[in-house]
């Protein structure tokens, strides 16, 4: 029941604000409502959520397209719980971001705004197949719109090139996904069988490498992320990504166990090449959202190398470092949008300096660095960690890859953080100050979740799967082909 | 004292209400002042298609075992009242919509002849025999050839009507040369007969099925039969290409489906791989070309080609749940295709000239409630979830893949991301416009014409049927599973 109603509150309070002729104010205020009130129902339905249960949890099933098998049905598992409650945090923040922006033509933007976090959200809970592609598309539709009405100067462009990638990963996912639910009569994911076809297999990849993005699917990567309204760019780096976590821990590794087995040199080469590929272009960026964009691409590298390790340890730490790195990229798109509202420019041949006299704005933008670079001792570090560990079993190479990875990290973040805040002051916004409180409402929640999970990580790592035995549990989830 | 065959009105009803209604309809152009022709007409054809649409439903209840009638002529099952409702709802939607046309002459004349080709395509659907359906396809046509000609004072509406006229007496004349083909090979009409006659594995009877098949084509506008597609869509009054590119299609698709599966089963391995090279053709053709077209509703008549397509991928599937899916597929697409150019015709009559893409802009925030419409439509006729389209084309590659044409559903899946070049182009249209200019309000590039209830009417309509058939969508299922019952399957 409580699945439902996170799904359902920003759904209808999507509706609602679009339909209600409400003035600017009250619109993005009943806005914020409705996302503080979904911030409440998950952390009410955490205290009473059994981390360790066998069983998925505050689920509800309903008949929908029978003569298919396709069911209105959800439930949560751990992991499932984690990401939907960055999906919440992530979203909140973003619609605190637009309030403070003042966003134009609040009824539609905030009504896309709340669709997209409602179906993300049904996204991260579906348990049936039909209905975890439903949301995976659904989604598209608000971030078309919001990127191509209130985004940069060549938003359309973006809108352009992120459809036409992401269409077509998903209509390769679409022909699998009926191929698959056909042949096993059901659309169900804990009935669905597993299947050894390598084309269905890679139909699932290609959508999910898009989403991600994996090399060579990243071309709408850096135009869509430049472009969106920079709490978008949030969600969109933040979050969204996270579809293709939950989709290949969810749905490829339990039902594809002989073709993740085959192709699985292949999928860590290409994460490898990912890792190393993004963290050496974000290191070449010349503005804060490339930088940012880019070590996302590296960061989903390194996730991805957790996933098809398919061992406890990597699992763990995929799970773990999906959402740390959820957190600090929203973190630092947001950061990007207040600073480009200063300075009138994200560019580091403009920026410069900011640290003199912007303690706050210095603290934050150097407790983010140091979040993105896995220093010792962060949530981040126990995530990559695990992940190097995990990998480690499958070949010493990819932890090393990995590991240089850490230290490209290290190369891009602190170049970020002296481009923004130390070298030569910069030309632009000299005469702007310091983080006001309605911004720091905005980026603190975030740097204080960090800052916990760095105290203790087992929070989500050890919480994610049933007995915290990701493996075993995966595997016992594929039920006999038939 | 002769004997007369018993007939059976209450299957005839949808039919006669709307022929009735047809007549009223055309003495009141002569005999009703002509202040009050356009309001008496609307009421009158109203009336008729919602009595017809009533029929249907009754007839659709209670007929739940296929009887032939009329000396096995036509057929009294769900299948024809299926479509007998659709044609029917569809009908009215056109006659609320097309209120505000402000047309000045053969006002009493269009409403007439709207319903009276309604009422061919109603019967077309239930005839059971080579001789109804050739009878009821003139009828349908020769009422639209008028229709498409109707606006004498614009050229393109004159050559849309002559074009029409050519290609369809064409199209008609390989049918009926096709049925003299299958009448000569068998010696029967009725399509239950020539099912179970002999000497149906000469050449002469599978090419007469071939040009029965080929001239049905035309109407459903599958390529390679689409080339007057394009022009009559454009040039016909706006509300006319409404009623073509959803009653025509779904009569049409109908009627394929009825004959190639009561009259040639036999043949199936012939046909079904024919109907799926032609589904390639159109959907290939019309994806390509719909990208090209800047006018819009030559744009919805290159992508009504494809969805004749998708349509015809379950009419290739030959089974039970090809059948369900194609009357499933149906409804949703119906009701997307009759609503996008219902608000291309209010745009029109904004504008005063034909609708481009480009002159769509900003019409989703000048009226937001028509902006809406058309976006749901767009999103619906490319596949989106939440609307029915979704799940009327996963209805249908799961049909085709039943059948065991996997490589039907990967053209299917290219051919929509393809489709979302030319539907997402009329998404950015209403609400994006390029370059450096921030949000703000976007001039009113037309006039401002009062709102139109009765179309707002229309659209809300098919909106609702749009997103209602993808929530319920398995109670729809169930109404068309038993439609597909009446078949041989």
């Amino acid at each position: 029941m409580l699945t439902t109603l996170l799904i359902a509150v920003p759904l209808v309070a999507a509706v609602v604000v679009w339909i209600l002729p409400l003035s600017k104010e009250s619109t993005s205020g009943l806005a914020l409502l409705a996302v503080l009130a979904e911030v409440g129902l998950w952390v009410g339905g955490a205290r009473n959520f059994d981390f360790s249960s066998q069983t998925q949890q505050y689920s509800a099933s309903r008949e929908w397209f029978s003569d298919l098998g396709i069911s209105y049905s959800v439930g949560l598992y751990g992991f499932q719980y984690w990401l939907v409650g960055l999906t919440i945090v992530v979203g909140a923040a973003a619609i605190g971001y637009a309030l403070w922006a003042g966003r134009e033509r609040p009824r539609a933007y905030y009504g896309l705004m709340l669709f997209l976090i409602g179906s993300l959200v049904g996204l991260f809970s579906s348990q049936d197949l039909l209905l975890f592609y439903v949301f995976f598309e659904a989604m598209l539709i608000p971030i078309y719109v919001l990127i191509g009405v209130w985004g940069g100067p060549r938003r359309v462009k973006a809108t352009v090139t992120f459809v036409l990638y992401t269409m077509l990963g998903s209509m390769l996912m679409l022909a699998s996904v009926v191929a698959f639910g056909i042949t096993q009569g059901t659309f169900e994911l804990s009935e669905i069988g597993t299947s050894s076809n390598d084309w269905i297999f890679l139909g699932f990849l290609a959508a999910f490498f898009v989403k991600s993005p994996i090399l060579p699917f990243h071309g709408w990567l850096r135009i869509t992320y430049t472009e969106a309204p920079p709490e978008l760019s949030a969600i969109l780096s933040g979050v969204v990504p996270k579809a293709a976590v939950f989709g290949l821990v969810w749905i490829v590794l339990p039902h594809f166990p002989g073709p993740v087995d085959d192709f699985r040199g292949l999928v860590l080469v290409l994460s490898a090449a990912t890792l190393a590929y993004g963290s050496l272009v974000a290191f070449r960026q010349p503005d804060i959202r490339g930088v940012v964009a880019y070590s996302s691409m590296a960061q989903m590298g390194l996730i991805m190398f957790g996933i098809f390790a398919v061992n406890d340890l990597g699992l763990d730490g995929a799970i773990l470092h999906s959402i740390n790195h959820g957190l600090v990229s929203a973190g630092f798109f947001l950061l990007a949008g207040i600073i480009e509202t200063r300075a009138g420019t994200g560019e580091f041949a403009r920026l410069g300096g900011l640290a003199k006299g912007r303690p706050a704005l210095a603290s934050i933008v150097l407790m983010l660095g140091m979040f993105t670079l896995a220093v010792p001792g962060s949530t981040n570090f126990a995530g990559e960690f695990a992940i190097l560990a995990g990998v480690f079993d499958r070949g010493w190479g990819y932890a090393a890859v990995g590991a240089a990875g850490m230290v490209l990290a290290a190369m891009y973040a602190l170049r970020l953080i002296s481009a923004i805040l130390h070298d030569r002051r910069g030309s632009a916004g000299t005469d702007t100050g310091d983080l006001v409180s309605g911004e720091l409402v905005l980026v603190i929640p975030l740097v204080a979740i960090l800052a916990v999970l760095s105290a203790y990580p087992a929070l989500i790592s050890e919480r994610s799967f049933p007995l915290d035995q990701p493996a075993s549990f995966i595997s016992s989830q594929e039920t006999p082909s038939r | 004292m002769s004997q007369t065959p018993h007939v059976d009105w209450f299957a005839l009803a949808p039919t006669l209400s709307l022929l009735g209604a047809s007549g009223i309809a055309l003495l009141g152009a002569v005999l009703v002042p002509r202040a009050a022709v356009r309001a008496f007409s609307v009421a009158v054809t109203g009336a008729g298609f919602v009595v017809s649409a009533v029929f249907a439903a009754f007839l659709f209840d209670r007929s739940a075992d296929p009887t032939l009638l009329l000396s096995e002529s036509m057929t009294r099952d769900r299948l024809g009242a299926f479509a007998a409702l659709l044609l029917a709802l569809v009908g009215l939607a056109i006659v609320l919509a097309s209120w505000g046309d402000r047309r000045r002459d053969h006002v009493g004349e269009y409403y007439a002849l709207l319903a009276a080709s309604a009422a061919g395509m109603v019967f077309f659907v239930s005839s059971s025999s080579l001789l109804t359906m050739f009878l009821a396809l003139e009828w349908l046509s020769i009422s639209l050839y008028i229709l498409c000609s109707l606006d004498t004072h614009r050229r393109e509406s004159l050559e849309a009507g002559l074009k029409y006229l050519i290609i369809g007496s064409f199209s008609s004349g390989i049918l009926l040369f096709g049925c003299a083909l299958v009448y000569g090979a068998t010696g029967e009409l009725g399509f239950d007969a020539i099912r179970e006659a002999t000497g149906a594995d000469n050449p002469m009877f599978v090419t007469g099925m071939a040009m029965i098949l080929a001239g049905l084509a035309f109407k459903v506008s599958a390529a390679p039969f689409h080339m007057w597609t394009p022009d009559v869509y454009q040039g016909a009054p706006t509300s006319v290409t409404a009623f073509m590119a959803t009653a025509t299609k779904l009569s049409a698709l109908v009627v394929t489906y009825r004959i190639l599966v009561t009259a040639f089963p036999e043949q199936a391995e012939i046909w079904s791989v024919a109907v799926a090279v032609i589904a390639v053709c159109s959907l290939a053709i019309g994806n390509l070309a719909a990208i090209a077209q800047k006018d819009v509703k030559r744009m919805l008549a290159y992508s009504s080609v494809s969805h004749a397509g998708f349509l015809l991928i379950a009419v290739a599937a030959n089974s039970e749940d090809g059948a369900t899916s194609l009357l499933f597929y149906l409804i949703p697409y119906v009701a997307a295709t009759a609503g996008a150019f219902v608000v291309v015709a209010a745009r029109e009559r904004e504008l005063g000239r034909p609708v481009s893409v480009a002159s769509l802009e900003g019409l989703g925030w000048e009226r937001p409630f028509l902006g809406v419409g058309m976006w749901v439509f767009m999103l619906s006729l490319a596949g989106f979830p939440l609307t029915g389209g979704f799940l009327g084309k996963l209805f249908v590659f799961s049909a085709i893949y039943e059948a065991g044409w996997w490589w039907l559903v990967v053209i299917g899946v290219l051919a929509t991301a393809l489709s979302l070049a030319y539907y997402l182009n009329i998404v950015r249209a209403l609400y994006m416009r390029p370059g450096e200019i921030a949000p703000g309000p976007i001039v009113a590039t037309g006039g401002s014409p009062p709102r139109d209830l009765l179309l707002d009417t229309a659209v809300a309509a098919g909106i609702v049927v749009t997103i209602g058939s993808f929530f319920f969508v398995q109670p729809l299922v169930d109404l068309a599973r038993d439609a597909a019952a009446s078949l041989p399957l």
